[in-house]
């Protein structure tokens, strides 16, 4: 589903990916664990699009088909998803008119129709309610005073509303308490499926437990230093990082 | 011959004496406030609140000061202007005289007069005399210009208690036969002690020929008294607008004054609250939305005279394409009024290189015991923000436009009106839609 050929990616110059190869498959988990400043984030919004990086060497595949000239909402329209680790906090526009307007531009880019009115709020309600999300939260401006919590769980909303094909997580565990963990790893279980793929992006094994990743690869300056199974995650737990090197 | 000298002899004119006189209400006052007139001249940019209007190439053009009074406008023409569709008062003025066919549902209404109309009938000039004799004199370049040269206005005077249901709204069209035409535009409104009223106004230009419109609005509010006045500035670019509003407000009363600034080619606005009591709110939100070399000042200036009163301004301002904003918000805070809560909070976007904004918020505070606020940023649209509506499909064009019109409705959102924040909202909609 997602090919990353040898990706070399940088910021006003400054080198950050150094030469990443990633293969996700329909069905598979993959968790990306580093330490801070090893380029997990700039990975994620390379892949979903940012314009701030320049990708200067490699491809990225998304279904076969190179992704690099496309926009993020083109990236979007085709199945990518990006959960943000800080999300933006948008005052005037509340969670329920953004999302009709994601849903219905998402259907747009497929030639489709507007969900009527009456889906789309059956929609929202099981959603929501499956990760007991308050309906009064619905009607508040995006992200605006949400704690940490209800931020990621928004996120993870969005996600279910939007039903990606890849799914990327970045430190969707940051923030979050045990409780709340568990609801958004509930959410993407229940999203996982056999033509979907998950990739999480954490610093913790944490959330590794609540969601199995099929592999975990360790990523150190810029290149993924090492690959395993869920049992790397652990051992990183125990040992920290420093012994890869 | 400049502005000035054609304004004078225009007003000497043996021709134009019928329409001078005719009004005997404004007789004398016209001729006072013409004498005044005649000793100032037209604020430059040296003058300080003028720096960065300058209103020179303007008042070049020749203007006409006596408008042609017929038309041909039918109520069919006129119905694009108004936006709110309920039960409003409708006030239509053309040309700055009253018309009685374009305006709806009035015979009926006590409250609701033109100037023109209380001249006329004797009953009512007495009870008139002696409200005007309460209104506050100003000595201003432009009102005075305003009041020698007014042929009609507006009158609202709401008793005690009373409620004022409907919503009015007053439109001044204008279609100048010359190629430069001026029109005076007169709303006095006084509300009494417990008493509501809403207002909205706007000024359109039906011609192709250049208009500058000179406003003049007086709201007295009484004791809680409830005002809602909304200001709608969406224009031709060949029309222009130089507006003064003074509101007087008595204690405990309310008055929330918003303007949206989207059209026209110059827009003055000066608007000065001054307070005579105490648990007075003063309300002042404005929204501009400016592209391809419009102008917009908001000159604002909050008189805290008296304790215990509070202030909220919020003015939010977008620009494009070589236009430019000024904002100027004065909160003068007297040695009286202790126990003062004033807040002024004041946002620009710039969309691109050209585009300018001159922002002044101005806070004189002489009492000790206060609570003030103030904020300005100046900056463009969040990179982070758009792209993060990017990630879930919304477009680029799109995202922005969300951005921009969330950034606006703090502003629009106080607005009460549940028809004309729609339509507001659509207002803003189709101009977001034309910058680039």
């Amino acid at each position: 589903m997602l090919e990353i050929k040898n990706l070399h990616a940088s910021i006003n110059e400054k080198e950050i990916l150094k030469g990443i190869n990633l293969n996700i498959k329909p069905g598979e988990v993959h968790a990306i664990m580093g330490p801070n400043g090893s380029g997990k984030s700039t990975l994620s919004s390379v892949i979903a699009g940012k314009e701030d990086f320049e990708v200067t060497e490699g491809k990225i595949l998304f279904e076969g088909e190179d992704i690099e000239e496309l926009a993020p909402e083109e990236r979007a329209h085709k199945g990518i998803f990006l959960s943000f680790q800080y999300p933006i906090e948008i005052p005037g526009v509340t969670v329920t008119n953004f999302i009709k307007t994601a849903v219905n531009q998402m259907r747009k880019a497929k030639g489709k129709e507007n969900l009527p009115a009456k889906e789309l709020l059956q929609m929202i309600r099981e959603k929501s309610a499956m990760l007991d999300i308050d309906q009064k939260f619905l009607s508040r401006s995006l992200n605006e005073g949400f704690s940490g919590g209800e931020k990621k769980r928004n996120e993870i909303f969005q996600m279910a509303m939007l039903e990606p094909k890849l799914a990327i997580l970045d430190e969707t565990d940051s923030g979050l308490d045990i409780d709340a963990l568990k609801i958004v790893a509930n959410g993407v279980n229940q999203l996982k499926s056999k033509d979907k793929a998950v990739l999480i992006i954490t610093h913790y094994q944490r959330l590794l437990e609540y969601i199995v990743p099929d592999f975990v690869h360790v990523l150190i300056d810029g290149k993924i230093a090492k690959t395993g199974d869920i049992n790397l995650a652990f051992e990183l737990e125990e040992k920290g990082y420093d012994w890869i090197k | 011959m400049n502005l000035k000298e054609k304004i004078t002899a225009s007003f000497t004119a043996p021709e134009n004496q019928g329409e001078i006189a005719k009004n005997a209400l404004f007789g004398e006052k016209k001729l006072a406030a013409f004498n005044s007139f005649k000793q100032q001249d037209f604020p430059t940019t040296k003058n300080e609140d003028w720096k960065y209007t300058n209103l020179k190439p303007l008042l070049k053009n020749n203007f006409e000061l006596f408008p042609n009074k017929t038309h041909t406008l039918q109520e069919k023409d006129i119905k694009k202007y108004l936006l709110i569709e309920e039960s409003s008062i409708n006030l239509v003025f053309v040309n700055g005289f009253f018309d009685s066919n374009l305006s709806t549902n009035l015979q009926e209404i006590s409250e609701i007069n033109t100037l023109s109309s209380i001249a006329a009938k004797e009953k009512s000039q007495a009870e008139f005399k002696q409200l005007f004799e309460t209104t506050e004199s100003i000595d201003n370049c432009f009102v005075n210009l305003n009041n020698a040269f007014l042929s009609d206005g507006v009158f609202i005077n709401i008793p005690k208690g009373k409620a004022y249901e409907p919503v009015i709204q007053i439109l001044y069209l204008t279609h100048g036969d010359a190629e430069a035409s001026m029109f005076q535009a007169k709303n006095l409104v006084f509300v009494g002690e417990n008493s509501q009223v809403k207002i909205i106004e706007s000024h359109y230009n039906l011609s192709e020929n250049k208009s500058l419109t000179n406003s003049f609005t007086e709201i007295y509010a009484g004791k809680s008294a409830l005002v809602a006045y909304h200001k709608i500035q969406n224009d031709q670019v060949n029309a222009s607008l130089i507006d003064h509003t003074y509101v007087h407000q008595k204690s405990k009363s309310e008055v929330s004054l918003f303007t949206l600034s989207l059209g026209g080619d110059l827009t003055r606005n000066n608007l000065v609250f001054n307070h005579q009591g105490e648990h007075i709110n003063s309300n002042l939100y404005g929204v501009s939305i400016l592209n391809k070399s419009q102008h917009v000042d908001n000159n604002t200036l909050i008189n805290h005279q008296q304790p215990n009163c509070e202030s909220n301004e919020c003015y939010k301002g977008i620009y494009a394409e070589n236009s430019t904003g000024v904002f100027n918000g004065k909160v003068y805070v007297h040695r009286e009024a202790q126990k003062t809560n004033a807040y002024q909070q004041n946002d620009n976007i710039l969309l691109d290189n050209t585009a300018t904004i001159n922002a002044k918020p101005q806070l004189e505070i002489f009492a000790d015991d206060v609570k003030c606020s103030h904020g300005c940023t100046m900056g463009e649209l969040d990179n982070d923000a758009l792209f993060y509506l990017k990630t879930r499909g919304i477009p680029e064009n799109d995202a922005k436009k969300l951005l921009l019109y969330a950034f606006a409705n703090e502003a629009v959102e106080n607005i009460k009106i549940p028809s004309l924040k729609k339509s507001i909202a659509h207002l803003i909609d189709e101009k977001l839609d034309t910058l680039s």
